[in-house]
């Protein structure tokens, strides 16, 4: 079996959260696995995509499938460019039955990063220490795209030190939504609103999530009122020791 | 007429159909029938159904316990035999349902009782099954503000699944079959719960 | 961009009591859902998710085929099938009746595609008076104001509301309890139902080989409707068909439990024609009316032909943190919540509201409850693909289309996103220490005003990589 991983850290991580892919990389050297970041890549599309300009994601998803074509396994910190790469890519290439292909087998050898750390290296203990109470967001599409609920809360709890504490409406939209959050922005705030009462609810004082687009848009509304409570991906959480 | 050949038509080539073409067989009917006994059936039903539940262990028992309900008000009865070899139509204040429909309907709205019997019951999830036909007529367990419904305990099946089991196309047999899960109700204003909004506030099934 | 929805759901946002008593609502429904659909309690759910969406799925794909057995068998036993291509000949049709009958008097049920087709209006205007009978209908009716949800018509109201409306139209004594007002209702609307003339239904179901319509309901107003007065109208959309009877061992067990978390509800009605030889109560005459009204269009899109599946649960819209926030009637539409937003952009055109499939944060609740499996949020997806492509035929919004087109050349040339990020930063002002940004530049605006926005970072991942030496 080959040890040796390839990291898709998602623009948004690239461009303005780059410790959460160095944390990412950090962790899965740390259990015995190798990585390569290819410099070609850039995003898997979904702005586009959900903002209905389809023939422009298309391009950006051939892109993508050209730079990681022979990558073994492809490791993602974010459950929405999982979701998107592994389901939509199909949509995408419907009128193109050869990358469509190529995208449903690529597809295979996609991991988000919690669900690579339990299913293929079967890891839930991966020797981190965060001594803080801590409450966990369901983001939408890793949640219901890929059914991923138990993964992180299994390695929160490997945390040495850690108080997890779920929030009520754990599964409830944070309001980003992508381009949603910009155009519906009344509706976006007022759901980041809700978010946020039932993250201060908990007591916690760190809030841990698989994608930095709803932790980015949790941490913006957390600043704004003034609170001292932190976003922190499960990746960076991971990584300290 | 045009209008339906027109509407089919737009079907059909939205479809890419011709007309008369073939229909492939539909997905098998999903039909799982449980296997519980008499008592099993019995004791779902009691826990299951929405309304009162008593169940009889002698005839006699059954008559007290209706003369009980009745309690000397104004009854329509329907003419389902079951509830005359128990003599429950002969009790005062108990009148079968006339044959003219003026007449029957009268004796609805002015009734406090409706008394029937039941084609079947269905233990899971618990609801009574009425066929309308000569023995049993739609307002009767409608109309009265409290409805009495008795029944052999081996009417009661397992669930729907056995239900239209035996009754594939319950159309054959009557215009109108009717599953009663409980008593009328609403939610509607401010969630608050309320019984008997256009049906009986009260329905009480003896099993006999 | 503020269109007429849009300050909608601002004033929507903004009314307090209205946020307060729909998140109480539809709190309540989905929970009652969560617990009668759970693995202890219904283990075979997904399965019959499974099933009910492939029966849909046959059924409409062969929809002439189920339209003409139900029509054959109706007739067979003396009712009357009554095609209507619009909303138009729905109308026309049912005031037809009517006068051939003599109905002045008629009581209905629920029914939302009496309101899709403005049934009522067109009675009233035709010397026909029509009374709701559902007790959430009737209020609405009362303050004539259309349905605020599938299950719940007055969710939005408290009983001070309704008490002030019966007050006012009914002339009795205020009276703020749920169960004397409901008294009322019950009282006034026996009356309608003993003397009206024909009795207006829905159908939730109509099966094919039966020639019958299923009717669910909670109040006994659906059975008194169908069973008092002489004459029977049901008015169905012609996506309600389903095969057999016993495919309602299926879809019996998810509707309830869907919608109100009810695993049976007090009265299901299989209604299949005038009473029968024997039977002394029931209607005289029965009458079906098949709908269009736009459905053979969903019908012919064989990537939304789904949306028809529709059961009308209202799973969706109890589920929708959009719905819970703005209400049923912020949607523009007979319909609302999650169903609303992808039938009505497909009914009333593209352009009629082109923001309402972009209202959602495309979280996917919708698509995890629906009963009969449609896949919301791809339809979601798909409408605003055909919306973009519309307004790029027409040159409109040339500005978006020009930035993704100018984001696709930055993502497929990686020397060129590396250096993204200088550009960005010089748009942005600039922080100091662990500050996030404040007061974004106008395209950011809308986020800065509510919400602080990050710095992109000083070196990115990439820039940081090259410097990164592998920790074993």
């Amino acid at each position: 079996m080959s040890t040796r991983v390839s990291l898709f850290v998602t623009c948004l991580v690239d461009q303005f959260f780059p410790r959460i892919g160095l944390a990412m990389a950090d962790v899965l050297e740390r259990v015995g696995y190798q990585c390569e970041f290819r410099q070609d890549q850039t995003c898997c599309g979904q702005p586009a995509f959900n903002s209905g300009f389809t023939s422009e994601a298309r391009e950006v998803a051939r892109h993508f499938l050209r730079t990681f074509e022979d990558a073994d396994y492809i490791i993602v910190p974010s459950g929405s460019c999982s979701a998107m790469i592994r389901h939509h890519f199909a949509d995408l290439f419907e009128k193109d039955p050869a990358a469509q292909k190529a995208a449903s087998e690529l597809g295979r050898r996609v991991y988000e990063f919690t669900e690579f750390l339990t299913l293929v290296a079967q890891v839930e203990d991966v020797g981190a220490r965060y001594e803080e109470v801590v409450t966990f967001h369901d983001s939408c599409h890793g949640l219901r795209e890929l059914g991923i609920k138990s993964e992180p809360r299994r390695l929160l709890e490997n945390v040495r030190g850690l108080e997890l504490r779920e929030m009520e409406r754990v599964e409830e939209c944070c309001g980003f939504g992508g381009i949603f959050s910009v155009k519906l922005s009344e509706l976006s705030s007022d759901m980041l609103d809700g978010k946020i009462q039932s993250i201060v609810a908990t007591g916690a004082r760190t809030v841990a999530g698989l994608d930095a687009s709803c932790l980015m848009h949790i941490e913006g509304g957390l600043r704004r009122r003034g609170l001292p409570i932190r976003t922190l991906h499960l990746a960076e959480v991971l990584a300290r020791t | 007429m045009p209008e339906r050949e027109n509407i089919l038509s737009n079907v059909r080539s939205a479809l890419g159909r011709r007309g008369g073409q073939p229909v492939p067989e539909p997905p098998p009917v999903r039909i799982v029938v449980p296997e519980w006994s008499r008592e099993e059936r019995v004791r779902r039903f009691s826990q299951n159904f929405n309304g009162d539940t008593f169940v009889a262990p002698s005839q006699d028992e059954a008559r007290r316990f209706v003369a009980g309900k009745l309690d000397g008000r104004d009854t329509v009865s329907s003419k389902e035999s079951f509830l005359g070899e128990l003599g429950l139509t002969d009790f005062p204040n108990v009148r079968l349902a006339p044959d003219d429909a003026g007449e029957l309907r009268e004796l609805c709205i002015e009734a406090g009782v409706g008394l029937t019997g039941a084609t079947y019951a269905i233990a899971d999830p618990g609801a009574l099954v009425v066929l309308a036909g000569r023995e049993e007529e739609r307002l009767i367990s409608l109309v009265p503000p409290r409805h009495i419904a008795v029944i052999p305990a081996d009417r009661i099946l397992t669930s729907l699944d056995e239900l239209f089991t035996i009754l594939p196309d319950p159309a054959r047999e009557s215009s109108s079959m009717v599953l009663i899960g409980g008593p009328s109700r609403t939610g509607d204003i401010e969630m608050t719960l309320t019984l008997g909004v256009h049906g009986p506030r009260e329905v009480c099934v003896v099993i006999v | 961009m503020s269109t007429i929805f849009e300050q909608e759901i601002h004033v929507a946002l903004s009314d307090l009591k209205l946020q307060k008593t729909i998140t109480a609502a539809t709190d309540r429904f989905s929970e009652k859902r969560r617990d009668v659909v759970a693995p202890d309690v219904l283990p075979e759910y997904q399965e019959l998710r499974g099933h009910a969406n492939r029966l849909k799925q046959h059924t409409l794909d062969h929809l002439d085929y189920y339209l003409e057995t139900v029509e054959e068998r109706i007739q067979s036993r003396g009712g009357h099938v009554v095609w209507c291509a619009d909303a138009e000949a729905a109308v026309n049709a049912v005031v037809a009746i009517s006068h051939e009958h003599g109905a002045k008097l008629a009581v209905k049920s629920k029914s939302m595609v009496s309101e899709e087709i403005h049934l009522n209006e067109a009675l009233e205007a035709n010397g026909i008076e029509p009374v709701e009978t559902d007790l959430g209908e009737y209020i609405q009716q009362l303050a004539r104001e259309r349905p605020y949800h599938i299950v719940a018509p007055a969710l939005h109201k408290t009983r001070g509301d309704v008490a002030d409306l019966f007050v006012e139209k009914l002339g009795v004594e205020r009276n703020e309890e749920p169960e004397e007002l409901t008294q009322i209702a019950r009282c006034v609307l026996r009356e309608k139902f003993l003397h009206a003339d024909m009795g207006i239904s829905g159908a939730n179901f109509v099966v094919a080989e039966s020639g019958a319509v299923v009717l669910v309901e909670n109040e006994g107003n659906i059975r008194m409707t169908t069973s008092a007065p002489r004459v029977h109208v049901a008015v169905a959309g012609i996506e309600k068909l389903i095969p057999r009877a016993a495919d309602l061992a299926v879809f019996l067990k998810l509707l309830g439990r869907s919608g109100s978390g009810q695993p049976i509800t007090s009265y299901t009605s299989f209604l299949s024609g005038p009473r029968r030889e024997g039977e002394i109560n029931g209607p005289e005459e029965f009458y079906l009316l098949l709908v269009d009204n736009g459905r053979t269009r969903i019908l012919a899109d064989d990537e939304k032909r789904q949306t028809l599946y529709c059961i009308r649960c209202g799973a969706c819209a109890n589920v929708c943190p959009v719905y819970r926030r703005i209400g049923g009637h912020t949607y523009p539409g007979t319909y609302s919540g999650p169903i609303g937003a992808i039938l009505t952009p497909q009914f009333a055109g593209l352009g009629h509201e082109p923001a309402l499939p972009f209202a959602s944060s495309l979280c996917g609740a919708c698509g995890e409850v629906c009963p009969v499996k449609i896949d919301i949020p791809r339809m979601l997806l798909a409408l605003r693909r055909d919306i973009k492509k519309g307004e790029t035929r027409e040159n409109r919004w040339l500005p978006e289309k020009l930035a993704f087109q100018g984001w696709r050349w930055v993502i497929r040339h990686p020397w060129v996103f590396e250096r993204a990020g200088f550009f960005a930063k010089a748009f942005l002002p600039s922080q100091d220490g662990d500050s996030w940004i404040r007061t974004g530049p106008v395209p950011l605006a809308p986020w800065t005003d509510t919400r602080d926005f990050p710095p992109p970072a000083d070196r990115s991942f990439r820039q940081l990589w090259r410097s990164r030496r592998p920790k074993q």
